[in-house]
């Protein structure tokens, strides 16, 4: 059976697509699926820190579609989990390097041998863009709950609807759950609202992230870690299951309850 | 506007990023400049205040976004009807023995 190819895009930069894209493949890896990562933002490459795989790079995506290496060859797997793999971008070249149809028959083959394509895409409505949406059969939109990131959200769920991709679904990353609450940040309803597209994820700030960046090892190894747990279960999603949502509560920490709004 | 706004006047921000972001998505969704939809808007309320009153300045604007594509909503809320208020005027006129214009 051929993989899913999964693509993680956002219209505003810097609000979360790499380290979703990491954490979701290792939520994945975890269940023990075959996941293979890959890192569309040639030029600015950064899934491999993320990730911890930076010191292991030969090859990158664009020596494959040179030519220059086998796609085997380029493929970086995780010791951890022997499941996930990381497929690293150029990082002098510029996201002219590749073009979509290349694009396309490097997926093409990364489906034979995994479960799930992540696709990490560059931030932005350019070539770069284009080329990570091209070959995907899912969308991903990450987003903050501020103004100037949703308003970008729905500039790309209007490409990604014109590219006649599935209507994509949205992670609300970056939470703060005592600002909600004292009416200082836009709720998961209010983002869902406007932009009219099917939640898959609400993942609070958490500063586990910041440390687990530090150290390449993505929060999604560690259960207890908020936004680690957060991006568990926007994997167990993916495969499927029916996950509650969870309602983040600052004054007892995390609780679980099925909220109503949320259900769709 | 929320329930506390109208207690205590001041809006929370929240409630700010969601009106901000409603209008600023429709001119994006509709890509028409932020003039044209408020002169739109504009034309609207007055036709619709020829047979309604309604509370101009909490009318809202927004372009949803739907599967059949994007529909143009007006939350307009309405004080009354005008024509029965008019004729509730008009027969309090007449009964003091004024004309109307
Ligand atoms: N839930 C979170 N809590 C705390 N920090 C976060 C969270 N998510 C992301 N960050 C931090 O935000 C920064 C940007 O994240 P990331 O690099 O994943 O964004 P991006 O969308 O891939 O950016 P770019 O558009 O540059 O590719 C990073 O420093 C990351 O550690
Ligand atoms: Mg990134």
């Amino acid at each position: 059976m051929a993989g899913r190819v999964i693509t993680i895009t956002s219209g505003k930069g810097g609000v979360g697509k790499t380290t979703a894209t990491a954490n979701i493949g290792v939520a994945l890896a975890r269940r023990g699926k075959r996941v293979a990562c890959l890192d569309a933002d040639i030029g600015l490459r950064n899934l491999d820190v993320v990730l911890g795989l930076e010191n292991r790079i030969v090859y990158d995506l664009v020596d494959v579609v040179e030519g220059r290496a086998r796609l085997r060859q380029a493929l970086i797997k995780d010791k951890r989990l022997p499941d996930l793999c990381l497929l690293p971008a150029a990082q002098t070249r510029d996201k002219t390097a590749v073009k979509e149809a290349q694009m396309l028959k490097l997926v093409e083959d990364l489906k034979k041998d995994f479960d799930f394509i992540l696709v990490d895409s560059p931030a932005g409505i350019e070539v770069g863009f284009k080329n990570a949406i091209a070959p995907a059969d899912e969308v991903i939109i990450v987003t903050t709950p501020e103004v100037s990131a949703v308003r970008d959200a729905d500039r790309i769920i209007g490409l990604v609807e014109a590219a006649e991709k599935p209507a994509p679904r949205l992670i609300i990353n970056r939470l703060r759950p005592a600002m909600v609450k004292r009416g200082d940040m836009l709720d998961t309803k209010d983002v869902l609202e406007v932009l009219a597209v099917e939640l898959i994820g609400i993942v609070p700030e958490d500063e586990g992230i910041i440390t687990s960046t530090n150290k390449g090892q993505p929060a999604a190894f560690d259960d207890r870690s908020p936004a680690g747990g957060a991006f568990t279960r926007i994997g167990q999603r993916l495969l499927g299951e029916d996950v509650p949502f969870m309602v983040f509560d600052d004054s007892s920490g995390l609780f679980d309850r099925v909220s109503k709004f949320l259900k769709r | 506007m929320s329930f506390l706004t109208r207690i205590f006047g001041q809006p929370h921000s929240a409630d700010l990023a969601k009106e901000r972001l409603q209008l600023v998505l429709a001119h994006d969704r509709m890509n028409i400049p932020p003039a044209t939809l408020n002169a739109l808007k504009d034309e609207i309320i007055t036709v619709i205040s020829h047979h309604v009153d309604i509370d101009r300045a909490n009318v809202q604007v927004e372009v949803a976004r739907s599967a059949e594509g994007n529909r143009l909503v007006m939350n307009i809320p309405v004080l009354g009807l005008r024509a029965a208020r008019e004729a509730k005027a008009t027969a309090a006129r007449s009964a003091r023995g004024r004309k109307t214009r």
